[in-house]
């Protein structure tokens, strides 16, 4: 993409989206490239436990009550973190937008059925459904990012089918219509790219919500057992929280920092994706 | 009317800057006119000719910084508006300059009362006894014409039609008796019956009170209707100006009279003749109904688009279906196309009788194409002009590169040059956007070509052209076409046939040059009465006079 195109000017214009981009690179770094450099194993015992952050050379964020060294757990989480936060996020838009589609562009009895079958999911509360499912298939990244897919795509369903039901009253479709253009032909290459702004900002606020259903899930002990993740290790600390706030603090603000990157991303994409925003406003 | 009065309204050397990357860098440049109490002005220009610009800076509404006079003065009843600070243009508003905007529809308040909306003009300027107030915003509807003020004044606007809202525009603008009225377009979005209301509605308000009306429009017969004075805008500048009868009588500079030429007519055409007998099109009692909010429990309200609809139409033939909005014209139109499904009647196309929906359209297999009205909801903003015109041959099986070459072809022939293939269509103007609408139409190879008012959304000088460009297709590939428009001015030039609807009934049908020169129903009389005339020289004079 060219750097100087209306939608980078547009999306630069955000300071805040500029400074998120920064945060997102830099933790997309960390989680491809972090454990590999790390020193040390995030499962292995290789301190005294208990040990303050910034007290021995090699250990810079301390150890927790194993003696097992937080910084390694840190590193090796955010790619747990961002894996799950991303292949759940696609498996909800694959949902999401294929429903959201149809409903949308069938209309009548087809969209009634789809969306009484959306408000299904909508009326349970999503984290509650989240860890019956996660408990009833083991946890296990494939089973923790089926959960957060399956807890997700509701709103994705609701906004695609907004945006295809406006879209397919538009004179173009009506002339791919007449031109004999085949329906999911229409679909895809008519009405899905008009649609796809909205869809690519709310995805990047999904990434973000997934993230911190994955720490809440790890948090209640039922992340995956062979991965270090962040709430995991916001969870194990709560016992020794007074002893040890090292323990909680360093996860809890990766948490904190990527999800409020995602979340400044999503808005500048907004801005960027938005050609009526040129020329006016901030 | 003696020359020695004030004017009320003055402006000179006005300039009005645009913000930077515009495609000029002054929106108004250094525009002059002059408004005598008690006269209309009219302000006429094509879009982006600057003509609202100099409303909204009467008004104090340009949205500054990015658009803000740079130069001129503004003399309102001697006072210069431009040096005027927020409050004391507060203070003028509505006072002693009142406002009718171009959409009636979105310009009242939908959950208010009509009483409340009035009553709000007499609470910015000090407090009136809710007793008078009531008793002044109920003369102020019936001063417009308005049907029953008692009850309308505690409805809300959804219950009004667009034309009475529009009143109801007029009535809030001049309930304080302003010295002035800025009108921007407030014709424009009415049907033509309409229109003559209101303007008859604003011609006897002014005579009752001697109001001065700055009226912006692009309808050249609009202008001799309701203009004494009238200003030419072109791309910011004022090219004309001077008393109506002159500049319409015998305008100076080439562009007025360029304007001037591209209003249609509305002569006649003598009917084509053509040999060839081939019926392309047989409509049999089409019916169609609209229902809608029923229920299990409740019956749905059910509108008549068409009713029993019957017409022929031979190659080399054009029918126009004339009528307002809500009369069934469209309706009908997407019904030919197969967009619509239909009630009951046969459409039968070179002879075979087409069912419904996607059955339809397979079986017409892209010879029945359409022209959208809005050029700029026609084409998909993601996809390439060449792309766009080649994928309706691509899905009826052409191979890719001869699909590519027709559409080359084709832009050339609607005017355009190859390199348009290649862009998007934000990159072109609303009249190049229609012509790429017809070339796409054309690309099917059709036989029969549905307009839906294809050109009511361009200007006068760029409507001509597109109205030629018809006419040449038209003989050029022996099309067949059903041409929608409401106004009667573009029908008889264009249309051998004419079929006049209302509510969903084709209340008169027949030849163009007979349907005009001796309508039999009230109905159609009355929409050829209502069409502005350009009136001769010696006419205009005398309303001027």
């Amino acid at each position: 993409m060219k750097m100087n195109s209306p939608f980078w000017r547009r999306f630069a214009r955000n300071k805040g989206a500029v400074a998120g981009m920064a945060v997102l690179l830099v933790v997309a770094a960390v989680a491809i490239f972090g454990p590999l450099m790390a020193a040390n194993s995030p499962w292995d015992m290789v301190q005294q436990p208990f040990l303050r952050p910034w007290t021995e050379p090699g250990f810079a964020l301390g150890t927790d009550t194993l003696g097992r060294d937080i910084l390694a757990g840190v590193i090796h989480g955010a790619r747990i973190s961002l894996l799950i936060g991303v292949v759940s996020t696609v498996v909800a838009l694959l949902i999401g937008v294929t429903l959201g589609a149809i409903a949308g562009y069938f209309g009548g009895w087809v969209d009634a059925a789809l969306m009484r079958f959306t408000e299904l999911f909508q009326a349970v509360p999503s984290f509650a459904l989240a860890i019956v499912l996660v408990a009833i298939f083991q946890p296990s990244a494939g089973s923790i990012v089926t959960a957060i897919a399956v807890v997700s795509w509701p709103p994705v369903a609701r906004l695609v089918r907004g945006e295809f039901l406006t879209l397919r009253q538009r004179d173009f479709v009506q002339a791919a219509l007449l031109a004999g253009q085949s329906t999911p032909r229409i679909i895809l290459t008519q009405i899905l790219p008009n649609a796809m702004s909205p869809i690519i900002v709310m995805a990047s606020l999904m990434v973000a919500t997934a993230i911190l259903l994955e720490s809440s899930l790890s948090f209640l002990g039922l992340g995956d057992p062979n991965q270090m993740s962040w709430g995991y290790m916001v969870g194990s600390a709560r016992t020794v929280l007074r002893q040890a706030w090292w323990m909680a603090l360093f996860p809890g603000l990766a948490i904190v920092l990527t999800v409020l990157a995602l979340n400044l991303v999503g808005e500048g994409l907004n801005d960027g994706l938005n050609t009526r925003l040129d020329g006016r406003g901030r | 009317m003696s020359a020695a009065k004030q004017p009320v309204l003055e402006i000179a050397e006005l300039s009005i800057s645009l913000p930077k990357g515009a495609d000029r860098a002054l929106a108004v440049e250094g525009a002059t006119l002059s408004l005598l109490p008690g006269q209309t002005l009219c302000v006429v220009g094509e879009s982006g000719s600057g003509k609202s610009m100099i409303a909204n800076a009467v008004m104090g509404l340009l949205p500054r910084p990015h658009v803000a006079p740079t130069g001129g003065r503004i003399l309102f009843e001697g006072i210069d508006l431009l040096q005027l600070g927020e409050p004391q243009m507060r203070e003028l508003r509505g006072r002693r300059i009142g406002m009718v905007f171009q959409e009636p529809m979105t310009a009242l308040n939908p959950v208010m009362r009509i009483g409340e909306q009035i009553g709000e003009v007499f609470d910015a300027h000090g407090a009136v006894p809710a007793a008078e107030k009531r008793r002044r915003i109920l003369a102020a509807l019936a001063d417009v014409g308005l049907p029953d003020p008692e009850q309308l004044i505690d409805a809300y606007p959804f219950r009004l039609s667009g034309g009475q809202r529009q009143r109801v525009m007029i009535a809030c603008a001049l309930v304080l008796e302003p010295a002035l009225l800025i009108a921007d377009e407030p014709t424009t979005a009415l049907d033509v019956t309409t229109q003559a209301q209101i303007l008859e509605l604003v011609r006897d308000l002014q005579r009752r009170r001697g109001t001065a009306v700055l009226f912006i429009t692009h309808d050249f017969g609009v202008v001799s209707e309701i203009a004494d004075q009238v200003v030419v805008m072109q791309t910011g500048r004022v090219v004309e100006s001077g008393p109506a009868a002159r500049v319409l009588g015998a305008p100076r500079h080439p562009y007025t009279r360029k304007l001037i030429a591209a209003i249609p007519t509305g002569e006649a055409q003598p009917p084509t003749r053509t040999d060839d007998d081939t019926r392309v099109l047989q409509v049999q009692d089409l019916c169609k109904t609209y229902k809608s909010g029923g229920s299990l429990f409740r019956r749905g309200r059910s509108v008549q688009a068409a009713k029993n609809i019957s017409f022929d139409l031979r190659s080399g033939e054009t029918l126009g279906l004339v009528g307002e909005s809500g009369s069934g014209k469209s309706s009908v139109g997407r019904c030919l196309v197969g967009l619509a499904p239909f009630d009951s009647g046969r459409i039968l196309f070179q002879g075979r009788n087409l069912s419904q929906g996607e059955a339809f359209r397979r079986c017409a297999a892209g010879k029945i194409q359409m022209v959208f009205q809005d050029p700029y909801a026609s084409l998909n903003p993601r996809h390439r002009i060449g792309a766009a015109i080649a994928g309706g041959p691509i899905a009826q099986g052409l191979d890719k590169s001869e699909a590519m070459a027709r559409a080359l072809e084709l832009l050339k022939l609607v005017g355009l040059g190859p390199d348009a293939a290649q862009r998007y269509p934000h990159e072109f103007s609303g009249g190049q956007r229609q012509r790429i609408g017809i070339a796409r139409a054309l690309a099917m190879r059709p036989e029969l070509l549905v307009a839906d008012e294809p050109v009511s959304a361009l200007d006068v000088s760029v409507q001509a052209q597109v109205l030629e460009l018809f006419a040449e297709v038209r003989e050029k590939f022996k099309l067949a076409m059903v041409f929608i428009t409401h106004d009667l001015r573009v029908a008889a030039q264009m249309c051998d046939h004419i079929a006049v609807m209302q509510r969903g009934e084709v209340v008169e049908y027949g030849e163009t040059h007979e349907v005009l020169r001796d309508p039999r129903h009230a109905y159609t009389r009355k929409l050829i009465d209502a069409v502005p005339k350009l009136s001769s020289p010696g006419e205009a004079m005398a309303v001027a006079a």
